[in-house]
């Protein structure tokens, strides 16, 4: 028997064979060489620019489409790579609107930002096509450095530690390098292995051991690590996800976002994944975003994101709202929710309406029901389990400085940290910053 | 990265790229930053003899001419040479070079023609341990009424006169600054060279009036309701500078004499393609007027990144390269045939390359139905003005038609180089030897 959109519950193949590339193809293609001339031309290359200020990694963006408009992208890339050696996925997945082309002055004068990420996708993907990675490490230190999460945080660190002259071996509990790059980004913003094949480029510095499904408090212990290395860094992102606390949450097919993209990612054959007929995506971030719109792009009728306050409110940026409705995705507001219903399955998730008063967000008496066979949480993550000995400020690792924690000799940066916004961006960035800080504190 | 480093008539600096004399090289202030973002060297703003310092305009000094997106193209100004007291343009000039001393300092000068002027002012600029001099023969406006500046680069005799005081009087390097309002740049050079010279550096600015308003009846800038000729500089004038220092490269007379390139130097490419053309290295202003001292970067990666390309590993392997190839009209191969081509995958449709064609050359340019453009090789003479006129780079390219293939438009045999130096209808023409 065949299934379709229209087929109930939870099911692989809703779509044609074909459906699936085209769904799942590059959903911002890359400029082409007049494309990115033009779109550079418009660069006023600012003092002390905007751009600069708002790019968590501080890439002199003037001085890269400066240098694409004069006919060298590679200068341009190493421009971009010298600060932020993820310059190519940042460009393929940062939410530019609200970074860098949201404080370009064009953004001001016409409505209209020089096209930033596209040109910096450009200049990074003509270095990637051209070799390997541009840069050449110094003379050895001898120093050894385990950095624990092999993500945006803890790649950006080796990276910058190998580059410095030091050895580093860097742990994680998946198999794979890449971390969320891997595991959680949306696929159509990196399609064709892009995530892979940098983190493989990037390795090329050399310098640097991966041990895989090597996780943290049951393969390695901090204390070891610390005993083994001259220096430690934590970049363990958000292990864990925050339950809904509602009844029927643990009915079948209520499944976290996070997982539900991690297996989409790492899908040989995304026809053999299934997707609900109705689903419903609880919460307003870029999680839920990318977890509604591939599961539209399965194959799913109805894909409703529900988030408890108003659309304004929502974490994740206009233009991810917009790509979400472009696919078709209905994104209802002020809606919590406050059952799900099934016997067996998820049936109907319950949400109550929500309205801002002067105590905060409450929820009204009235409520409303979704038809859904498949729930996917999207309401945060969180810390995994921590080695003791670390000081929490709120729910993550404290850190003073570039990345220092309580403990001597461990720094700790990315979503495991406070101070960015979860981004991959600023992950690099306090990846980068820790490794120079590490080094500095090594060489003393 | 390649390696930059350059030296001009026994200068040494980090890299070619120098600040030309200007606003932008006035003060202490500016020349620090200039050096801390990555210039090579400056050439002091022009210093004038001691006393009652000259007065600037308090109205406006400038005035511009824009491209599309209000890209500065060309810029104008009728500011004089430094306002400043001499003594203080002395000791910030030593205090810098002290403190930089890998880059390059050049002072401009410009004092009344007499020999008295010229030899205190030298000793003066010789006690701050500068690296030479360079004379403002340039200037076009306000100076130049005054019998110096340009008054002074229009007469080769002056040139030559003066530049034989300098070197008679200092030990220092003497770069000659030409005027480009001239008819014939190759005479001012061989002047400076006979003179004495080390080098010359050129243009000087172009005398302009950028605009007029048509509400005042005003040329601008307006001061008061009246404007003055000024000095045109920028990307606009590239083109002009590039043909005079071209001229001087390739004129047997002056051949070999160094040559520092000025003229709408913005980025790398600019710069290489002054050296091509013979400039030993490069002077900027207007670019650094609009985007500020950071540009240098750019121009630093672009020219290494060029460099690497080409395998060149030093700037000296750029300067002179094109100079063979620029020769006299009637050495051209009146043989070469080539007929524009164009690709359809880039193509927009938007007509231009039609209009251009149709209305104001050759009529071979066809527009079939769904506005598809193809060139009539048979009408087609190879003007190139449908290269220019598109907006897509390289969609209209022209292809070269080897020996031996008939000209459709001609029904001739594509003939070896032959120019009309023996040609038939030449009256003059000789015999090929």
């Amino acid at each position: 028997m065949t299934t379709s959109q229209l087929t109930p519950g939870v099911v692989a193949g809703r779509l044609r064979a074909g459906d699936y590339c085209t769904n799942f193809a590059d959903v911002a293609p890359p400029l082409d060489g007049h494309e990115a001339r033009v779109a550079a031309d418009r660069c006023y290359f600012c003092h002390d620019a905007p751009c600069i200020t708002a790019c968590p990694t501080g890439i002199d963006i003037p001085l890269f489409i400066r240098q694409i408009a004069t006919g060298t992208p590679m200068a341009a890339a190493r421009t971009i790579l010298s600060q932020n050696i993820f310059g190519g996925i940042c460009a393929r997945v940062c939410p530019t609107e609200t970074l860098c082309e949201g404080a370009c002055v064009r953004e001001a004068a016409e409505g209209k930002p020089v096209e930033i990420g596209a040109l910096q996708r450009f200049a990074t993907d003509t270095m990637m096509r051209a070799g390997p990675q541009p840069f050449g490490r110094a003379a050895a230190s001898g120093r050894r450095v385990a950095v624990v999460g092999a993500g945006p945080a803890g790649l950006a660190c080796a990276h910058r530690l190998a580059l410095l002259g030091h050895e580093v071996t860097v742990f994680d509990a998946r198999p794979k390098l890449g971390g969320l790059n891997e595991y959680g980004i949306a696929s159509y913003k990196a399609p064709g292995g892009f995530a892979q094949a940098e983190v493989d480029w990037l390795m090329q510095i050399g310098g640097i051991t991966f041990e895989g499904a090597c996780a943290l408090g049951r393969d390695i212990m901090l204390d070891g690590l610390r005993a083994d290395f001259d220096a430690v860094f934590l970049g363990l992102g958000l292990g864990g996800v925050n339950a809904l606390g509602i009844p029927g949450e643990d009915l079948p097919h209520v499944t976290p976002a996070t997982d539900f993209i991690a297996d989409l990612r790492q899908a040989s054959d995304l026809a053999m994944l299934p997707v609900g007929r109705n689903v419903v995506v609880i919460g307003g971030g870029m999680t839920a975003i990318d977890a509604a719109v591939q599961a539209k792009l399965l194959g799913a009728e109805t894909v409703t994101i529900a988030y408890r306050r108003s659309r304004a409110q929502m974490p994740a940026s206009r233009v991810e709202q917009d790509h979400a409705t472009a696919n078709g995705v209905k994104i209802v507001e002020h809606a919590a929710p406050v059952a799900i219903h099934g016997a067996g399955a998820v049936a109907e998730v319950e949400f109550a309406y929500t309205a801002e008063g002067a105590q905060g967000l409450h929820t009204l008496p009235e409520t409303f029901r979704l038809k859904a066979d498949q729930v996917l949480t999207a309401i945060g993550q969180k810390l995994g389990a921590l080695p003791e000995g670390l000081t929490l400020a709120g729910r993550k690792v404290a850190v003073t400085g570039a990345g220092r924690t309580s403990l001597p000799g461990v720094w700790a940066g990315g979503d495991c940290t406070p101070g960015g916004e979860d981004l991959t961006v600023t992950a690099v960035a306090q990846g980068r910053d820790a490794a120079d800080d590490i080094h500095a504190s090594l060489m003393a | 990265m390649a390696n930059l480093a350059s030296e001009f008539v026994g200068i040494k600096s980090p890299n070619p790229f120098w600040l030309a004399s200007a606003p932008p090289t006035d003060k202490e202030y500016n020349v620090r930053r200039a050096f801390e973002a990555g210039w090579g060297g400056v050439v002091w703003k022009t210093l004038g003899l001691d006393g009652a310092p000259v007065v600037n305009v308090s109205g406006p000094r400038y005035g511009a001419i824009y491209g599309p997106d209000r890209r500065l193209m060309g810029l104008n100004n009728i500011e004089l040479i430094t306002d400043r007291p001499l003594e203080v343009n002395l000791r910030e000039i030593k205090a810098v070079k002290r403190d930089y001393p890998d880059r390059a300092m050049v002072v401009s000068l410009m004092v009344p023609c007499d020999e008295e002027s010229w030899k205190f002012v030298l000793k003066q600029v010789e006690d701050t341990e500068a690296d030479g001099v360079e004379l403002n023969f340039g200037c076009p406006h306000g100076m130049a009424e005054r019998g110096m500046g340009s008054a002074v680069g229009q007469v080769p005799e002056y040139i030559e006169m003066v530049t034989r005081w300098v070197k008679a009087n200092s030990r220092m390097p003497c770069i000659v600054k030409l005027t480009p309002n001239i008819t014939d740049i190759r005479r001012p050079a061989e002047a400076a060279k006979r003179g004495g010279a080390d080098a010359v550096s050129l243009i000087n600015t172009i005398n302009s009036i950028t605009s007029v308003n048509l509400d005042s009846f005003a040329p601008e800038p307006t001061i008061d309701g009246k404007g003055t000729h000024g000095g045109y500089c920028g990307p606009a004038v590239k083109p002009i500078a590039l043909n005079m220092v071209a001229e001087i490269a390739r004129n047997p007379a002056t051949a070999g004499l160094p040559i520092s390139g000025i003229g709408g130097v913005t980025t790398w490419r600019d710069a290489a393609e002054f050296m091509a053309l013979g400039a030993h290295n490069v002077q900027a202003c207007t670019a650094v007027m609009t985007y500020g001292f950071k540009i240098v970067q750019e121009m630093i990666s672009g020219l290494s990144e060029y460099m690497d390309t080409k395998g060149f590993t030093s700037t000296g392997q750029i300067v002179g390269r094109a100079v063979p190839n620029v020769t006299d009209w009637q050495y051209l191969n009146l043989n070469y045939v080539t007929k524009a081509v164009i690709d359809q995958d880039k193509c927009i449709k938007c007509g231009r390359c039609y209009a251009a064609c149709e209305d104001t050359s050759h009529q071979a340019i066809a527009m079939g139905a769904d506005r598809v453009f193809t060139v009539k090789d048979e009408d087609c003479v190879a003007c190139n003005l449908c290269v220019d006129v598109c907006p897509v780079e390289n969609c209209i390219t022209m292809k070269e038609l080897p020996v031996g293939a008939t000209d459709p438009r001609t029904g001739r045999k594509v003939e070896p180089y032959a120019n009309w130096t023996t040609h038939p209808n030449n009256p003059m023409a000789k015999a090929a030897e």
